[in-house]
């Protein structure tokens, strides 16, 4: 019975953390209704059961990946980096092959795709986008429009850490696309789109993709962890952006041609 | 009745989840041709997932949405400006001063400065560097909450304000050390917890749709994009200020 102890430990230990992040929200709304606002909380019973929901569920989440899916992941992602299975058993490398990153690129893609999916904040965001437009943003059309950048967002950037081709290079084009979409795009979308690049990094994307980065600038030749493991995340939250006001213009110019 | 809402959202969760299953199965069976490791404990977390993901979802409509929208009327019915943005600046402040991800963040900051020499690799001076980091990513989230309540309340277009930072980051990219842009661009993701976005997203609607002239769709979103903008623009400003 060890690993069940093991375990119990495990989830006490991010419930207690998630207790922690809630905590600090406790107190400035408490604070507020006593000193400010003088008023009792309606529906005050409803809400404490919900916050006690959104704690415990948050927590059995975490532990759940921690326990599941962010071995594996790490396991994987540490696996297809490994030189031995990207050149073969023998060679002996000097010099990164960018083309042999294929399946390197594609993980990248596809565990972006995923784990975006699965994010409990973007889940958020889309039931609040889909209830103000009243439907017209469909909840899964948002989230696979922001899965879509951050997956071809983290592909880039795996990219970026074999070729070691600096960073501020790929954000500033990345900008420079952004602005010129804001010109164009309907204006009612602006503001979502900016907020889908803030939320897709949180929880679940986060330790994969860190774990990817990392594992990645410490096996390709020539790469320093400290330097080039960063800058994943900064990728995933700028490409969302771009698809979510690219589909916007896309979903305009076939309702115009129809006009 | 009870028990199919309950197999509605738990089928929901699995939809949710299924994607990662599918990626890590393919790449582990078809490119890596290994058997899954540990089978029991691998489904036993992923029922874990599931569960808790659907008790958050019905968290999320049953507390943190409208106690958001609550807090956002509540403030909006006083009408008093500043109580407004002291919320709104400690709701940004005290949800990112204790977050983990970004004392780890600010800790990994300070290994990496002080291996590139540009600091000393005294603990005191680690310790030092890594709050100060904090403090200035937790000051400007407040700050950016601030200023996106502002927003909704005087109708700014958000583009304008965005496209500035994003000048104003482009700019400072190219005179800060190239040690901090890293962190910097990651800061900007790392902050936003997962508990602290929903509420965000809610306060910022109830603002929108309280105020007469705000559209919730038009003025109500946005918050989190200043949110993930501001620390990028403090963490350089940081790393300007302290490598001079």
């Amino acid at each position: 019975m060890a690993i069940s102890v093991e375990f119990i430990h495990n989830f006490s230990k991010i419930l207690l953390s998630t207790c922690r992040d809630v905590l600090p929200i406790i107190a400035l709304i408490t604070g507020f209704q006593i000193l400010v606002l003088r008023q009792p909380i309606p529906h005050l019973r409803r809400l404490v059961v919900g916050g006690v929901y959104v704690v415990i569920g948050l927590a059995l989440f975490l532990a759940g990946l921690e326990k599941a899916l962010f071995p594996l992941g790490k396991i994987m992602a540490a696996q297809l980096s490994d030189p031995a299975f990207i050149y073969g058993a023998d060679a002996i490398v000097l010099q990164a092959d960018w083309k042999a990153y294929g399946w390197v690129y594609l993980f990248a893609a596809m565990i972006g795709f995923a784990t975006t999916i699965a994010e409990p904040s973007l889940i958020a965001v889309a039931y609040k986008a889909n209830e103000v437009s009243a439907g017209t943003i469909s909840q899964w059309g948002l989230r696979i429009t922001v899965a879509v950048g951050v997956a071809f967002g983290i592909s880039l950037g795996t990219f970026r850490i074999v070729t070691g081709t600096p960073l501020y290079l790929y954000i500033l084009v990345g900008y420079m696309i952004v602005i010129v979409q804001t010109l164009f795009a309907p204006k009612s979308i602006i503001p979502l789109a900016y907020d889908s690049g803030g939320v897709t990094t949180s929880t679940v994307t986060v330790p994969l993709v860190a774990a990817l980065g990392l594992g990645l600038s410490a096996t390709v030749p020539g790469r320093n962890p400290a330097l080039d493991g960063f800058g994943l995340i900064a990728f995933a939250s700028l490409f969302p952006i771009i698809t979510v006001m690219g589909y916007a213009q896309f979903m305009h110019w076939l309702s115009q041609r129809k006009k | 009745m009870i028990v199919s809402i309950i197999l509605k959202k738990l089928k929901q969760a699995v939809t949710d989840l299924l994607p990662i299953i599918l990626v890590i199965a393919f790449f582990q069976i078809v490119v890596l041709k290994q058997p899954l490791p540990q089978m029991g404990e691998v489904l036993f977390g992923a029922l874990l997932v599931v569960v808790g993901l659907t008790l958050f979802v019905q968290g999320l409509e049953m507390g943190l949405f409208p106690i958001g929208e609550a807090m956002a009327h509540a403030l909006a019915r006083k009408g008093s400006l500043f109580w407004l943005l002291c919320f709104a600046f400690a709701l940004g402040f005290s949800t990112t001063v204790a977050e983990p991800a970004l004392i780890a963040v600010a800790a990994e900051a300070a290994e990496i400065a002080s291996a590139g020499g540009l600091i000393d690799s005294s603990q005191e001076t680690l310790k030092q560097y890594a709050f100060g980091l904090r403090m200035s990513v937790a000051f400007s989230v407040g700050l950016a909450i601030l200023i996106g309540v502002m927003r909704i309340i005087r109708g700014w277009p958000i583009h304008y304000l965005i496209i500035g930072g994003y000048v104003l980051v482009m700019l400072m990219t190219t005179i800060a050390p190239p040690e901090i842009i890293g962190i910097a661009y990651d800061a900007g993701g790392v902050t936003t917890s997962t508990i602290t976005v929903p509420l965000v997203a809610a306060l910022g609607v109830g603002l929108a749709s309280t105020i007469r002239g705000r559209s919730p769709l038009l003025d109500g979103f946005g918050l989190i994009a200043f949110a993930s903008l501001l620390p990028m623009i403090f963490v350089m400003g940081y790393g300007l200020i302290i490598f001079r």
